[in-house]
Protein backbone atom coordinates (compact mmCIF):
# COMPACT_ATOMS: atom_id res chain seq x y z
CA UNK A 1 0.00 0.00 0.00
CA UNK A 2 1.19 3.49 -0.84
CA UNK A 3 0.11 4.80 2.58
CA UNK A 4 2.32 2.32 4.37
CA UNK A 5 5.35 3.24 2.27
CA UNK A 6 4.80 6.95 2.96
CA UNK A 7 4.33 6.19 6.66
CA UNK A 8 7.73 4.46 6.80
CA UNK A 9 9.31 7.39 4.94
CA UNK A 10 7.97 9.76 7.63
CA UNK A 11 9.45 7.62 10.39
CA UNK A 12 12.80 6.94 8.73
CA UNK A 13 13.10 10.55 7.51
CA UNK A 14 12.64 11.74 11.11
CA UNK A 15 9.60 13.89 10.36
CA UNK A 16 9.70 16.67 13.00
CA UNK A 17 5.93 16.83 13.51
CA UNK A 18 5.82 13.10 14.05
CA UNK A 19 8.61 13.09 16.60
CA UNK A 20 7.32 16.15 18.48
CA UNK A 21 4.05 14.30 18.95
CA UNK A 22 5.92 11.16 20.05
CA UNK A 23 7.93 13.14 22.58
CA UNK A 24 4.85 14.76 24.11
CA UNK A 25 3.05 11.42 24.32
CA UNK A 26 5.97 9.83 26.13
CA UNK A 27 6.38 12.74 28.55
CA UNK A 28 2.66 12.75 29.40
CA UNK A 29 2.24 9.00 29.83
CA UNK A 30 5.49 8.40 31.73
CA UNK A 31 4.80 11.35 34.05
CA UNK A 32 1.28 10.07 34.65
CA UNK A 33 2.61 6.60 35.53
CA UNK A 34 5.22 8.13 37.85
CA UNK A 35 2.60 10.20 39.69
CA UNK A 36 0.20 7.25 39.89
CA UNK A 37 2.99 4.97 41.18
CA UNK A 38 3.99 7.48 43.86
CA UNK A 39 0.43 7.43 45.21
CA UNK A 40 -0.76 3.99 44.13
CA UNK A 41 2.14 1.80 45.34
CA UNK A 42 2.03 2.96 48.99
CA UNK A 43 -1.76 2.89 48.92
CA UNK A 44 -1.76 -0.66 47.56
CA UNK A 45 0.82 -1.73 50.15
CA UNK A 46 -1.18 -0.14 52.96
CA UNK A 47 -4.35 -1.86 51.80
CA UNK A 48 -2.52 -5.18 51.57
CA UNK A 49 -1.12 -4.98 55.10
CA UNK A 50 -4.00 -3.54 57.10
CA UNK A 51 -7.36 -4.90 58.09
CA UNK A 52 -10.33 -2.72 58.89
CA UNK A 53 -14.09 -2.77 58.54
CA UNK A 54 -15.12 -2.40 54.92
CA UNK A 55 -11.70 -3.43 53.57
CA UNK A 56 -13.33 -5.97 51.26
CA UNK A 57 -15.52 -3.26 49.77
CA UNK A 58 -12.50 -1.00 49.20
CA UNK A 59 -10.69 -3.84 47.40
CA UNK A 60 -13.73 -4.54 45.21
CA UNK A 61 -14.16 -0.86 44.33
CA UNK A 62 -10.44 -0.49 43.61
CA UNK A 63 -10.44 -3.55 41.35
CA UNK A 64 -13.56 -2.24 39.62
CA UNK A 65 -11.93 1.14 39.01
CA UNK A 66 -9.29 -0.60 36.88
CA UNK A 67 -11.94 -0.59 34.19
CA UNK A 68 -12.71 3.14 34.43
CA UNK A 69 -13.78 4.41 31.00
CA UNK A 70 -11.21 7.01 29.87
CA UNK A 71 -13.87 9.41 28.60
CA UNK A 72 -15.52 9.43 32.02
CA UNK A 73 -12.19 10.22 33.71
CA UNK A 74 -11.65 12.91 31.07
CA UNK A 75 -15.03 14.39 31.80
CA UNK A 76 -14.44 14.33 35.56
CA UNK A 77 -11.04 16.03 35.30
CA UNK A 78 -12.48 18.47 32.75
CA UNK A 79 -15.18 19.50 35.24
CA UNK A 80 -12.52 19.97 37.93
CA UNK A 81 -10.19 22.04 35.77
CA UNK A 82 -12.67 24.03 33.69
CA UNK A 83 -12.90 27.77 34.33
CA UNK A 84 -15.98 27.38 36.53
CA UNK A 85 -14.66 24.23 38.24
CA UNK A 86 -13.07 24.06 41.72
CA UNK A 87 -9.54 24.05 40.29
CA UNK A 88 -10.34 26.37 37.38
CA UNK A 89 -8.16 29.18 38.71
CA UNK A 90 -5.06 27.09 38.06
CA UNK A 91 -5.66 27.49 34.33
CA UNK A 92 -4.55 23.95 33.59
CA UNK A 93 -7.24 22.89 31.14
CA UNK A 94 -5.89 22.23 27.63
CA UNK A 95 -2.30 21.92 28.86
CA UNK A 96 -0.02 18.86 29.08
CA UNK A 97 -0.32 19.11 32.88
CA UNK A 98 -4.06 18.50 32.62
CA UNK A 99 -3.36 15.43 30.49
CA UNK A 100 -0.87 14.11 33.05
CA UNK A 101 -3.40 14.60 35.85
CA UNK A 102 -6.16 12.86 33.90
CA UNK A 103 -4.00 9.91 32.87
CA UNK A 104 -2.66 9.56 36.41
CA UNK A 105 -6.24 9.30 37.69
CA UNK A 106 -6.97 6.71 35.02
CA UNK A 107 -3.91 4.60 35.80
CA UNK A 108 -3.87 4.97 39.59
CA UNK A 109 -6.42 2.20 40.29
CA UNK A 110 -4.57 -0.22 38.00
CA UNK A 111 -1.25 0.30 39.78
CA UNK A 112 -2.79 0.35 43.27
CA UNK A 113 -4.91 -2.76 42.68
CA UNK A 114 -2.06 -4.81 41.16
CA UNK A 115 0.35 -3.63 43.88
CA UNK A 116 -2.15 -4.64 46.54
CA UNK A 117 -2.51 -8.12 45.08
CA UNK A 118 1.23 -8.62 44.69
CA UNK A 119 2.11 -7.46 48.18
CA UNK A 120 -0.76 -9.31 49.81
CA UNK A 121 0.24 -12.61 48.18
CA UNK A 122 3.85 -12.13 49.23
CA UNK A 123 2.84 -11.15 52.75
CA UNK A 124 0.79 -14.32 53.09
CA UNK A 125 4.00 -16.25 52.34
CA UNK A 126 6.24 -14.16 54.57
CA UNK A 127 3.99 -13.43 57.53
CA UNK A 128 5.03 -16.19 59.96
CA UNK A 129 8.73 -15.81 59.19
CA UNK A 130 8.53 -12.04 59.62
CA UNK A 131 6.70 -12.31 62.93
CA UNK A 132 9.28 -14.86 64.08
CA UNK A 133 12.11 -12.56 62.99
CA UNK A 134 10.52 -9.57 64.71
CA UNK A 135 10.26 -7.50 61.55
CA UNK A 136 8.67 -4.10 62.26
CA UNK A 137 5.96 -2.47 60.11
CA UNK A 138 8.23 -0.13 58.12
CA UNK A 139 10.80 -2.88 57.49
CA UNK A 140 7.96 -5.14 56.41
CA UNK A 141 6.77 -2.74 53.70
CA UNK A 142 10.32 -2.13 52.50
CA UNK A 143 11.12 -5.85 52.33
CA UNK A 144 7.86 -6.74 50.58
CA UNK A 145 8.23 -3.98 48.00
CA UNK A 146 11.85 -4.96 47.37
CA UNK A 147 11.17 -8.70 47.09
CA UNK A 148 8.09 -8.04 44.96
CA UNK A 149 9.81 -5.50 42.74
CA UNK A 150 9.59 -7.50 39.53
CA UNK A 151 5.89 -8.15 39.94
CA UNK A 152 5.40 -4.48 40.82
CA UNK A 153 7.24 -3.55 37.63
CA UNK A 154 4.55 -5.47 35.75
CA UNK A 155 1.94 -3.30 37.48
CA UNK A 156 3.76 -0.19 36.22
CA UNK A 157 3.86 -1.63 32.70
CA UNK A 158 0.14 -2.31 32.80
CA UNK A 159 -0.36 1.30 33.84
CA UNK A 160 1.92 2.60 31.11
CA UNK A 161 0.19 0.50 28.48
CA UNK A 162 -3.16 1.88 29.51
CA UNK A 163 -1.92 5.49 29.57
CA UNK A 164 -0.08 5.34 26.28
CA UNK A 165 -2.93 3.69 24.42
CA UNK A 166 -5.92 5.71 25.61
CA UNK A 167 -7.37 8.58 23.63
CA UNK A 168 -10.51 9.65 25.53
CA UNK A 169 -9.06 11.54 28.50
CA UNK A 170 -6.30 13.40 26.67
CA UNK A 171 -8.73 14.39 23.95
CA UNK A 172 -11.15 15.92 26.46
CA UNK A 173 -8.73 17.68 28.85
CA UNK A 174 -5.93 18.33 26.35
CA UNK A 175 -8.03 19.48 23.45
CA UNK A 176 -5.72 18.00 20.79
CA UNK A 177 -4.09 21.38 20.12
CA UNK A 178 -1.55 21.15 17.30
CA UNK A 179 2.01 21.35 18.59
CA UNK A 180 0.93 21.73 22.22
CA UNK A 181 -1.36 18.97 23.45
CA UNK A 182 -1.52 16.68 20.44
CA UNK A 183 -0.49 13.14 21.40
CA UNK A 184 -0.06 10.08 19.24
CA UNK A 185 -3.49 8.69 19.94
CA UNK A 186 -5.39 11.95 19.41
CA UNK A 187 -3.33 12.65 16.29
CA UNK A 188 -4.14 9.21 14.88
CA UNK A 189 -7.84 9.78 15.49
CA UNK A 190 -7.67 13.21 13.86
CA UNK A 191 -5.51 12.29 10.86
CA UNK A 192 -7.66 9.25 10.15
CA UNK A 193 -10.83 11.32 10.09
CA UNK A 194 -9.08 13.91 7.88
CA UNK A 195 -7.97 11.17 5.54
CA UNK A 196 -4.19 11.67 6.08
CA UNK A 197 -3.61 7.96 6.37
CA UNK A 198 0.22 7.94 5.99
CA UNK A 199 0.69 10.19 9.04
CA UNK A 200 -1.91 8.21 10.99
CA UNK A 201 -0.23 4.95 10.06
CA UNK A 202 3.23 6.27 10.85
CA UNK A 203 2.04 7.36 14.27
CA UNK A 204 0.34 4.02 14.78
CA UNK A 205 3.53 2.12 13.96
CA UNK A 206 5.54 4.37 16.31
CA UNK A 207 3.02 3.98 19.11
CA UNK A 208 3.13 0.20 18.96
CA UNK A 209 6.93 0.33 18.73
CA UNK A 210 7.18 2.56 21.80
CA UNK A 211 5.02 0.23 23.86
CA UNK A 212 7.09 -2.75 22.72
CA UNK A 213 10.37 -0.98 23.52
CA UNK A 214 9.23 -0.04 27.02
CA UNK A 215 8.12 -3.61 27.69
CA UNK A 216 11.35 -5.00 26.28
CA UNK A 217 13.34 -2.68 28.55
CA UNK A 218 11.37 -3.88 31.56
CA UNK A 219 11.88 -7.49 30.54
CA UNK A 220 15.62 -6.95 30.22
CA UNK A 221 15.76 -5.28 33.62
CA UNK A 222 13.96 -8.23 35.15
CA UNK A 223 16.13 -10.83 33.42
CA UNK A 224 19.34 -9.07 34.40
CA UNK A 225 18.08 -8.73 37.98
CA UNK A 226 17.17 -12.38 38.26
CA UNK A 227 20.40 -13.51 36.63
CA UNK A 228 22.22 -11.35 39.18
CA UNK A 229 20.56 -13.24 42.00
CA UNK A 230 21.65 -16.61 40.75
CA UNK A 231 25.16 -15.61 39.71
CA UNK B 1 23.83 -7.67 70.94
CA UNK B 2 21.37 -4.96 71.84
CA UNK B 3 18.78 -6.99 73.77
CA UNK B 4 21.17 -8.95 75.93
CA UNK B 5 19.39 -7.81 79.07
CA UNK B 6 16.20 -9.70 78.22
CA UNK B 7 15.85 -13.40 78.79
CA UNK B 8 13.46 -15.72 76.99
CA UNK B 9 13.90 -18.47 79.60
CA UNK B 10 12.27 -19.80 81.58
CA UNK B 11 9.41 -20.14 79.13
CA UNK B 12 6.24 -20.85 81.06
CA UNK B 13 2.92 -21.98 79.63
CA UNK B 14 0.34 -21.51 82.33
CA UNK B 15 -2.96 -23.37 81.74
CA UNK B 16 -2.77 -22.62 78.01
CA UNK B 17 -5.73 -23.63 75.87
CA UNK B 18 -6.28 -23.03 72.20
CA UNK B 19 -9.73 -23.62 70.80
CA UNK B 20 -11.08 -23.50 67.27
CA UNK B 21 -14.85 -23.53 67.71
CA UNK B 22 -15.64 -26.48 69.94
CA UNK B 23 -12.35 -28.27 69.19
CA UNK B 24 -9.58 -27.99 71.76
CA UNK B 25 -6.28 -27.89 69.86
CA UNK B 26 -4.41 -27.31 73.11
CA UNK B 27 -6.13 -28.33 76.31
CA UNK B 28 -4.92 -26.67 79.55
CA UNK B 29 -1.23 -27.17 78.92
CA UNK B 30 1.15 -26.38 81.78
CA UNK B 31 4.77 -26.47 80.76
CA UNK B 32 7.92 -24.84 82.04
CA UNK B 33 11.02 -24.79 79.89
CA UNK B 34 14.38 -23.92 81.44
CA UNK B 35 17.89 -23.86 80.04
CA UNK B 36 19.43 -27.25 79.48
CA UNK B 37 19.35 -30.26 77.21
CA UNK B 38 17.08 -30.36 74.11
CA UNK B 39 13.39 -31.02 74.61
CA UNK B 40 11.80 -33.20 71.95
CA UNK B 41 8.06 -32.84 71.59
CA UNK B 42 6.60 -36.07 70.24
CA UNK B 43 3.15 -37.42 69.64
CA UNK B 44 0.88 -38.52 66.81
CA UNK B 45 -0.29 -36.18 64.06
CA UNK B 46 -2.89 -33.76 65.31
CA UNK B 47 -1.76 -34.04 68.91
CA UNK B 48 -1.00 -30.31 69.08
CA UNK B 49 2.79 -30.26 68.64
CA UNK B 50 2.81 -27.48 66.05
CA UNK B 51 0.28 -25.41 67.99
CA UNK B 52 2.31 -25.81 71.16
CA UNK B 53 5.42 -24.51 69.42
CA UNK B 54 3.55 -21.63 67.75
CA UNK B 55 2.14 -20.56 71.10
CA UNK B 56 5.59 -20.89 72.65
CA UNK B 57 6.98 -18.60 69.92
CA UNK B 58 4.15 -16.08 70.26
CA UNK B 59 2.95 -16.71 66.70
CA UNK B 60 -0.43 -17.87 67.95
CA UNK B 61 -2.23 -16.27 70.85
CA UNK B 62 -3.88 -18.86 73.09
CA UNK B 63 -7.61 -18.68 73.78
CA UNK B 64 -6.99 -19.11 77.52
CA UNK B 65 -4.02 -19.11 79.81
CA UNK B 66 -0.77 -17.20 79.89
CA UNK B 67 2.62 -17.50 78.23
CA UNK B 68 5.62 -15.92 79.95
CA UNK B 69 9.06 -15.47 78.47
CA UNK B 70 11.62 -14.83 81.19
CA UNK B 71 8.75 -13.58 83.35
CA UNK B 72 7.39 -11.22 80.68
CA UNK B 73 3.94 -11.44 79.09
CA UNK B 74 3.41 -10.75 75.39
CA UNK B 75 7.15 -10.32 74.87
CA UNK B 76 8.16 -9.77 71.24
CA UNK B 77 10.70 -12.29 69.93
CA UNK B 78 14.15 -11.04 70.82
CA UNK B 79 16.37 -14.00 71.53
CA UNK B 80 14.02 -16.75 70.45
CA UNK B 81 13.83 -18.11 66.94
CA UNK B 82 11.64 -20.50 65.00
CA UNK B 83 12.31 -22.95 62.20
CA UNK B 84 9.19 -23.96 60.28
CA UNK B 85 8.42 -27.32 58.75
CA UNK B 86 8.32 -25.58 55.36
CA UNK B 87 10.52 -22.50 55.73
CA UNK B 88 9.74 -19.59 53.43
CA UNK B 89 12.77 -18.27 51.59
CA UNK B 90 12.96 -14.54 50.98
CA UNK B 91 13.23 -13.91 47.23
CA UNK B 92 16.84 -12.93 47.59
CA UNK B 93 20.23 -14.58 47.60
CA UNK B 94 21.15 -17.11 50.26
CA UNK B 95 23.53 -14.57 51.80
CA UNK B 96 20.87 -11.83 51.77
CA UNK B 97 18.45 -14.11 53.62
CA UNK B 98 20.95 -14.31 56.47
CA UNK B 99 21.93 -10.63 56.45
CA UNK B 100 18.21 -9.73 56.60
CA UNK B 101 17.81 -11.80 59.74
CA UNK B 102 21.01 -10.35 61.21
CA UNK B 103 19.73 -6.83 60.55
CA UNK B 104 16.45 -7.57 62.32
CA UNK B 105 18.41 -8.93 65.28
CA UNK B 106 20.27 -5.61 65.54
CA UNK B 107 23.61 -6.63 64.04
CA UNK B 108 25.52 -3.52 62.92
CA UNK B 109 25.74 -3.10 59.15
CA UNK B 110 29.51 -3.36 59.01
CA UNK B 111 29.56 -6.81 60.61
CA UNK B 112 26.64 -8.35 58.72
CA UNK B 113 28.46 -9.76 55.76
CA UNK B 114 31.23 -11.46 57.69
CA UNK B 115 28.82 -12.84 60.28
CA UNK B 116 26.47 -14.09 57.55
CA UNK B 117 29.37 -15.84 55.85
CA UNK B 118 30.38 -17.46 59.12
CA UNK B 119 26.81 -18.66 59.67
CA UNK B 120 26.62 -20.10 56.14
CA UNK B 121 29.92 -21.86 56.82
CA UNK B 122 28.40 -23.29 59.98
CA UNK B 123 25.41 -24.79 58.11
CA UNK B 124 27.46 -25.88 55.09
CA UNK B 125 26.03 -23.41 52.57
CA UNK B 126 29.06 -21.17 52.06
CA UNK B 127 29.41 -22.30 48.44
CA UNK B 128 25.82 -21.32 47.66
CA UNK B 129 25.94 -17.81 49.17
CA UNK B 130 25.14 -16.10 45.85
CA UNK B 131 22.38 -18.50 44.80
CA UNK B 132 18.72 -17.44 44.77
CA UNK B 133 17.31 -18.85 48.01
CA UNK B 134 13.96 -20.02 46.54
CA UNK B 135 15.91 -22.26 44.11
CA UNK B 136 17.56 -24.30 46.89
CA UNK B 137 16.70 -27.94 47.56
CA UNK B 138 14.54 -28.86 50.55
CA UNK B 139 17.48 -29.78 52.75
CA UNK B 140 19.42 -26.65 51.80
CA UNK B 141 16.38 -24.47 52.53
CA UNK B 142 16.08 -25.99 55.96
CA UNK B 143 19.76 -25.38 56.67
CA UNK B 144 19.38 -21.78 55.49
CA UNK B 145 16.38 -21.42 57.78
CA UNK B 146 18.64 -22.65 60.60
CA UNK B 147 21.31 -20.09 59.67
CA UNK B 148 18.65 -17.35 59.74
CA UNK B 149 17.43 -18.56 63.12
CA UNK B 150 20.95 -18.82 64.57
CA UNK B 151 21.64 -15.30 63.28
CA UNK B 152 19.33 -14.11 66.04
CA UNK B 153 21.76 -15.58 68.62
CA UNK B 154 18.79 -17.29 70.20
CA UNK B 155 18.57 -18.36 73.78
CA UNK B 156 15.57 -20.49 72.73
CA UNK B 157 15.24 -22.18 69.34
CA UNK B 158 11.92 -23.79 68.43
CA UNK B 159 11.80 -26.19 65.49
CA UNK B 160 8.60 -27.63 64.06
CA UNK B 161 9.27 -30.96 62.33
CA UNK B 162 12.28 -29.49 60.54
CA UNK B 163 13.17 -32.76 58.83
CA UNK B 164 9.69 -34.09 58.00
CA UNK B 165 10.11 -33.45 54.27
CA UNK B 166 13.78 -34.40 53.99
CA UNK B 167 15.59 -37.56 52.98
CA UNK B 168 17.62 -39.27 55.73
CA UNK B 169 20.97 -37.75 54.70
CA UNK B 170 19.58 -34.22 54.61
CA UNK B 171 17.80 -34.85 57.91
CA UNK B 172 21.07 -35.94 59.55
CA UNK B 173 22.80 -32.74 58.44
CA UNK B 174 20.02 -30.70 60.02
CA UNK B 175 20.24 -32.77 63.20
CA UNK B 176 23.99 -32.21 63.35
CA UNK B 177 23.53 -28.42 63.20
CA UNK B 178 20.81 -28.55 65.85
CA UNK B 179 23.05 -30.73 68.03
CA UNK B 180 25.95 -28.26 67.73
CA UNK B 181 23.66 -25.37 68.65
CA UNK B 182 22.47 -27.29 71.71
CA UNK B 183 26.07 -27.95 72.73
CA UNK B 184 26.77 -24.24 72.33
CA UNK B 185 24.07 -23.51 74.91
CA UNK B 186 20.98 -22.81 72.79
CA UNK B 187 17.84 -24.27 74.34
CA UNK B 188 16.28 -26.51 71.69
CA UNK B 189 12.60 -27.40 71.60
CA UNK B 190 11.96 -29.62 68.58
CA UNK B 191 8.72 -31.27 67.52
CA UNK B 192 8.99 -34.50 65.57
CA UNK B 193 7.14 -37.70 64.91
CA UNK B 194 10.42 -39.44 64.04
CA UNK B 195 11.24 -41.56 67.08
CA UNK B 196 14.77 -42.21 65.86
CA UNK B 197 15.39 -38.48 65.77
CA UNK B 198 13.89 -38.12 69.23
CA UNK B 199 16.27 -40.76 70.58
CA UNK B 200 19.27 -39.15 68.89
CA UNK B 201 18.65 -35.59 70.04
CA UNK B 202 16.60 -35.69 73.20
CA UNK B 203 17.58 -34.73 76.65
CA UNK B 204 13.98 -34.57 77.66
CA UNK B 205 10.75 -35.80 76.07
CA UNK B 206 7.39 -34.08 76.07
CA UNK B 207 4.74 -36.53 74.88
CA UNK B 208 1.42 -35.15 73.64
CA UNK B 209 -1.93 -36.53 72.58
CA UNK B 210 -5.18 -34.65 71.97
CA UNK B 211 -3.72 -31.25 72.80
CA UNK B 212 -2.47 -32.34 76.21
CA UNK B 213 0.97 -32.99 77.61
CA UNK B 214 0.70 -36.57 78.79
CA UNK B 215 4.26 -37.18 79.88
CA UNK B 216 7.40 -35.25 80.44
CA UNK B 217 10.69 -36.64 81.55
CA UNK B 218 14.28 -37.54 80.82
CA UNK B 219 14.58 -39.32 77.47
CA UNK B 220 16.23 -42.56 78.63
CA UNK B 221 13.59 -43.10 81.30
CA UNK B 222 10.78 -42.29 78.89
CA UNK B 223 12.00 -44.67 76.22
CA UNK B 224 12.74 -47.42 78.77
CA UNK B 225 9.51 -47.19 80.69
CA UNK B 226 6.81 -44.82 79.48
CA UNK B 227 4.18 -44.38 82.16
CA UNK B 228 1.04 -43.91 80.07
CA UNK B 229 -0.56 -46.61 77.88
CA UNK B 230 -0.74 -44.07 74.99
CA UNK B 231 3.01 -43.53 75.11
CA UNK B 232 3.64 -47.27 75.29
CA UNK B 233 1.44 -47.76 72.24
CA UNK B 234 3.08 -44.84 70.42
CA UNK B 235 6.57 -46.22 71.05
CA UNK B 236 5.45 -49.67 69.97
CA UNK B 237 4.37 -48.18 66.67
CA UNK B 238 0.68 -48.66 67.29
CA UNK B 239 -1.77 -46.05 66.14
CA UNK B 240 -2.68 -43.82 69.05
CA UNK B 241 -6.22 -42.47 68.83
Amino acid sequence: MAETATAWQLIIGGDPTLFAILRLSLVVSLSAVAVAALVGMPFGALLALTSFRGRGAVVVVLNGLMGLPPVVVGLGVYLLLSRSGPLGDLGLLYTPSAMIIAQAVLVLPIIAALARQTIEDLWRDYRDEFVAMGVGPAERVAALVWDGRYSLLTALLAGFGRAAAEVGTVMIVGGNIDGFTRTMTTAIALETSKGDLPLALGLGILLVAVILVVNAAAWTLRSVGEAGRTA
Amino acid sequence: MRHQVFHELPLVLDAVSLRAGSVAILDRVDLSIEAGAPILVIGPNGSGKTSLLRVAMGLTVPTDGRVLWGGRLAAPPVRRAFVFQRPVMLRRSVLANVTFSLARAGCPWAQRRSRAEALLERVGLADLAGRAAPALSGGEKQRLALARALAREPELLLLDEPTANLDPAAARRVEAIVGEAATAGVKIVLATHDLGQARRLAGEIVFMTHGRVRERGAAPAFFAAPSTPEARAFLAGDIVL
